[in-house]
């Protein structure tokens, strides 16, 4: 709904003679009392404020369309064109901006963190159509970003090939840190509290941090600044899984005041099923809350925040495997080893984690074109991996980990007619306690860890067509952690030459070390955007990152029984520096757009996991993986289309592609996504109750470029011990999948708007492994599900 | 108004500087750090005692790993070659030695006996290892737990004994509960070898 502007016009003709150089003047006037000098009003290209009265003049206005803008904190803008033809007196009245409060910064149509990179946003109504599912899946929906997947439930983004510590999660301005380091650990984070997700792909988006070498997922919650009361409710159900989710929020909005919101989200789900067989324990439940209370007055907001996450995840049965020859064993038999009826109960092995936030914030408006932030952040993850165990110990959690993480943050921004600059402080403080109540040598050590960042972002409109932005950011860093380390071990990884301060104490068959790490680090970002004839866009932005080691990267140190894989960190690691470009070249005709986006991203110490070979424990054989560091190279290209065939039909299509390179050891990185299509075609008709049909098809092609880590170990077959393959390495067959999706909107009840949505997963239930899911050693992914989803809007 | 602002912009800064150095005067001073962890449920070492029916000396196999998962190899052991034409009784336990006093895992398992099951499995030109009849060897539901193996020799042989315990094996597969690992599943909690010799 938008308010009117209302303009009263008081014209006095001089002549019908016409004058090259005019003059507008008159008074601004306003229902209020309130200070009129300051008030800024731009006519033509001419800049001028009026006077305490509100009385303005500006002279030499030429003939011809005018651009008339006026602008005051706290009232509506007055933005029209007028044709000038000779002198003119126009006043103005003001009228209280009721919606507009927060929009500071009036010349930037959309608060973009930076403007040199096309920024991916995803709307609440493509939002709301995975409520039912991850925060990794909403995002496919941004050409270039794939998920890396453990089952079904455990998604993570990946953007242009790069994931995990490399693509921060910020949730209501705050960086998740949910112990983000495992492959099986997915964002804890609620998808219905989302209601725009931004997507920048590289690290530009600096006043966030200086580490997201891969790109940020920038999530911000629902916010009303009108004085209303409204509400929703989603339910869904899914048929694979036999379950679903009700998520219900309600929002209190107000221009001065008081305003609030509430969510609540409750997801129940049983074994999934793939195409041929039941996905034995990958069953889920979560519970959610969030809320927020917000004051705003004219020159200040402040908020308090508090949201709660928890989600209890079944891992597949199937995947829990012992050694090399039961992996060798589920690779070649293609079939889970496990597979049982369908359950709702979750056994072990599973995952059972919380997150909580809390947070304060606080605006200050020195005037319409700056203001400071002030937050601080609570947040505190409880991790619980539970494993099949025996003896009294089946109930007991195999990894119990406590990550709490203060944050604070006081942010600056302020901008003129041309410019805008933003600088700010953050520190953080992390504690993470490992509970070795479990009986069991923890993954990741006790450790704190201290940051501390500070930045500067600026951007320049050189013309209505051409703005240049660039920022700089330093971060300090400092971990020290607490480790045991078995002295076999110690001296097998080599790190007594470089590292034997760090022992303070010696058990017996232990070291109890204390490695201490300092980093300082400086990312950059430069670019411009400039708009040339015939629409096209073109975007270009360089940015430089680093990221400093994980600790899982540093300490890790034995098995992983999630993957059945001995991992063996290194404390010698350095921190990662990449350097990425990126174009983006956009162009719009009437009814067909199109974007392209090629990048080229060098990390320097790029660190991943590789196989080196394997250690025989009791348990038999198991392989070995190490954190190692390469020179590595990505280079893709992301390209997005979409058509409005007619007012009916539109088409959208995307392509990703990426080719990582270890140019140190000139063969291909591993777990890079292989090329993928998207074609989605949508049928909408408003005057059939808003119905929209849509037919989507994915295709993910086999990807060949990929490191050999294939080994061999011995099985017993005929009474001889026979030396046989196992293949980690090859990738899965291409796979092509078709879905559907429809809704249509009632109003059944007064009030409500009610949308019904039908859709269909995987339509022809087709079987197929994908490459960057850990499972598919072990089972297929899921086959086809019906949903159904209830919408009302209060 | 810009001094105002400068007044301001300081404050926030001065702030900011001042919760900073809060943060970093409050650390984990650890004096009395705790313990390593104490490892309950790790197997260490192997044992299988062969004790030829009718006298004679027992061949004891033992494998020994004492640093769990980590880089030492384990240590192998067979006390002797086992004698022709003789029937031998074979009783395995479990232990965890890294426990102080070592600990007897094999009660454990015997409790959990429907969850576990032992496998033999011999190459080259060793006879097969056969589950012992004693209703000791069998869980509550009449399925094998295999502890204890009976091995029947004959004539000269050699080749490897591999002897897996298995941790919530499918005991109703295919010829899993005649001894056949092949369609057994689970997880492996152990997997031995052992080079043997009958003379």
């Amino acid at each position: 709904m938008s308010k009117k502007i209302h303009v009263f016009f008081w014209l006095i003709l001089f002549g019908n003679s016409i004058y090259s150089q005019n003059t507008i003047s008159g008074k601004i006037t306003c229902q209020e009392p309130i200070s009129f000098s300051g008030i800024h009003i731009h006519i033509g290209q001419k800049i001028s404020s009026s006077d305490a009265t509100g009385n303005y003049s500006i002279n030499n206005l030429p003939n011809g369309a005018t651009k008339i803008f006026i602008s005051h904190l706290g009232y509506q803008s007055i933005d029209t064109v007028i044709d000038l033809k000779s002198s003119l007196k126009i006043d103005f009245k003001l009228k209280l901006n009721t919606t507009k409060l927060h929009e500071v910064v009036i010349q930037q149509k959309n608060n973009n963190s930076t403007k040199s990179v096309a920024e991916q946003q995803i709307k609440l109504a493509t939002i709301e159509k995975y409520s039912n599912q991850t925060l990794g899946d909403v995002l496919k929906e941004v050409a270039g970003i794939s998920s890396l997947k453990t089952g079904n439930t455990v998604v993570k983004p990946i953007i242009n090939g790069l994931y995990g510590s490399r693509v921060p999660v910020i949730n209501n301005n705050v960086k998740l840190e949910d112990q983000q380091w495992g492959t099986e650990h997915a964002p804890n984070f609620d998808v219905n509290a989302a209601s725009k997700i931004t997507v920048i792909k590289g690290a530009s988006g600096l006043q966030y941090g200086g580490d997201a070498i891969g790109g940020l997922v920038i999530i911000e919650p629902l916010s009303v600044k009108k004085d209303t009361l409204f509400g929703k409710t989603i339910l869904n159900y899914d048929s694979n899984g036999k379950g679903g989710s009700v998520s219900s929020s309600i929002h209190k909005g107000n221009d001065l005041g008081w305003s609030w919101n509430a969510l609540t989200t409750l997801k129940y789900m049983g074994d999934k099923q793939a195409a041929d067989y039941a996905l034995s324990n990958t069953g889920n439940r979560e519970a959610n809350f969030s809320g927020d209370i917000k004051y705003t007055a004219k020159k200040y907001n402040a908020t308090a925040f508090y949201s709660y996450y928890k989600s209890i995840i079944g891992i597949l049965s199937a995947s829990h495997t012992g050694n090399v020859n039961d992996l060798y064993q589920s690779i070649n038999n293609k079939l889970p080893s496990v597979i049982n009826n369908f359950t709702y109960n979750i056994k072990n092995p599973k995952q059972d984690v919380e997150h909580q936030i809390a947070k304060f914030n606080f605006n200050y408006y020195f005037n319409e074109s700056a203001f400071v932030s002030f937050q601080y952040a609570f947040q505190f993850n409880k991790r619980l991996e539970y494993d099949v165990r025996r003896g009294d110990y089946k109930n007991t959690a195999a990894l119990d980990l406590d990550l709490k993480t203060h944050s604070l943050n006081i942010d600056f921004k302020k901008s003129g007619h041309d410019w805008n600059f933003k600088s700010g402080l953050s520190a953080a403080m992390q504690n993470n306690y490992a509970n070795p109540a479990t009986g069991i040598r923890p993954l990741i050590p006790n450790y704190d860890k201290i940051d501390f960042g500070a930045y500067g972002i600026a951007s320049y409109n050189f013309s209505d067509s051409f703005s240049v932005d660039g920022g700089l950011r330093y971060d300090f860093s400092k971990i020290d952690a607490t480790k045991y380390y078995q002295k076999s071990r110690w001296d097998e990884r080599g790190f007594n030459e470089k590292f034997s301060k760090f022992i303070v104490g010696d058990f017996g068959t232990q070291w109890l070390t204390k490695p201490s790490f300092t980093f300082h680090n400086i990312s950059a970002s430069a670019g411009f955007h400039k708009k040339l004839e015939n629409s096209w866009d073109i975007f270009t932005n360089l940015s430089f990152a680093s990221r400093n080691p994980n600790p899982s990267e540093f300490f890790s140190d034995g098995l992983h029984h999630s993957t059945g894989v001995i991992e063996l960190g290194d404390l010698d690691l350095d921190k990662e520096q990449s350097t990425k470009l990126s174009v983006t070249l956009q162009k719009k005709f009437n009814q067909f757009s199109f974007e392209i986006n090629p990048y080229i991203n060098h990390i320097q110490d790029y660190i991943f996991l590789k196989p080196v070979g394997f250690e025989t424990t009791i348990r038999g054989a198991f392989p070995v993986w190490e954190y190692q560091q390469t020179n590595a190279r990505l280079l893709g290209i992301d390209v997005q289309t979409h058509w409005n065939i007619n007012n009916y039909w539109q088409h959208s299509f995307s392509l990703a592609y990426v080719n990582g390179k270890d140019r140190s050891k000139n063969e291909p990185l591993i777990d890079m996504p292989p090329l993928n299509l998207n074609n989605k075609i949508r049928f909408s008709k408003k005057e059939w109750n808003q119905l929209i049909l849509e037919l989507k098809s994915e295709i993910v092609l086999q990807q060949n470029q990929y490191p050999d880590n294939n080994f061999y170990t011995n099985i017993i077959k005929d009474n001889e011990f026979e030396s046989v393959l196992v293949d980690i390495s090859t990738p899965p067959p291409a796979y092509h999948l078709l879905h559907f999706y429809s809704e249509m909107k009632f109003n059944t009840f007064k009030n409500t708007n009610t949308t019904v949505a039908f859709s269909i997963q995987n339509i022809f239930n087709v079987s197929y492994r994908d490459y960057l899911n850990r499972q598919r050693f072990f089972a297929d992914e899921i086959g086809r599900s019906f949903q159904i989803q209830l919408k009302f809007n209060y | 108004m810009k001094t105002i602002q400068k007044s301001k912009q300081f404050k926030f800064y001065a702030l900011a500087l001042v919760a900073a150095l809060t943060f970093s005067s409050c650390s984990n001073d650890d004096d009395n750090p705790a313990p390593p962890v104490n490892e309950e449920e790790l197997i260490t070492t192997v044992t299988a005692i062969y004790t030829p029916v009718g006298g004679g000396t027992a061949v004891t196999l033992q494998y020994k790993d004492l640093d769990g998962e980590g880089a030492n190899p384990p240590v192998i052991t067979v006390s002797s070659p086992f004698e022709k034409n003789k029937t031998y009784n074979g009783a395995v336990t479990f232990k965890n030695e890294l426990a102080n006093p070592a600990e007897d895992i094999t009660p454990e398992i015997l409790e959990e006996g429907v969850d576990h099951q032992l496998f033999y499995q011999t190459t080259g030109t060793l006879n097969p290892f056969t589950y012992g009849t004693a209703s000791s060897n069998f869980d509550k539901n009449g399925k094998p737990i295999g502890l204890q193996s009976v091995f029947a020799t004959t004539g000269a042989a050699s080749g490897k004994l591999t002897i897996t315990l298995r941790h919530t094996p499918n005991k109703s597969g295919a010829n899993v509960s005649a001894g056949d690992i092949t369609n057994a599943a689970g997880s492996t909690d152990a997997e031995v070898s052992f080079s043997i010799s009958v003379q």
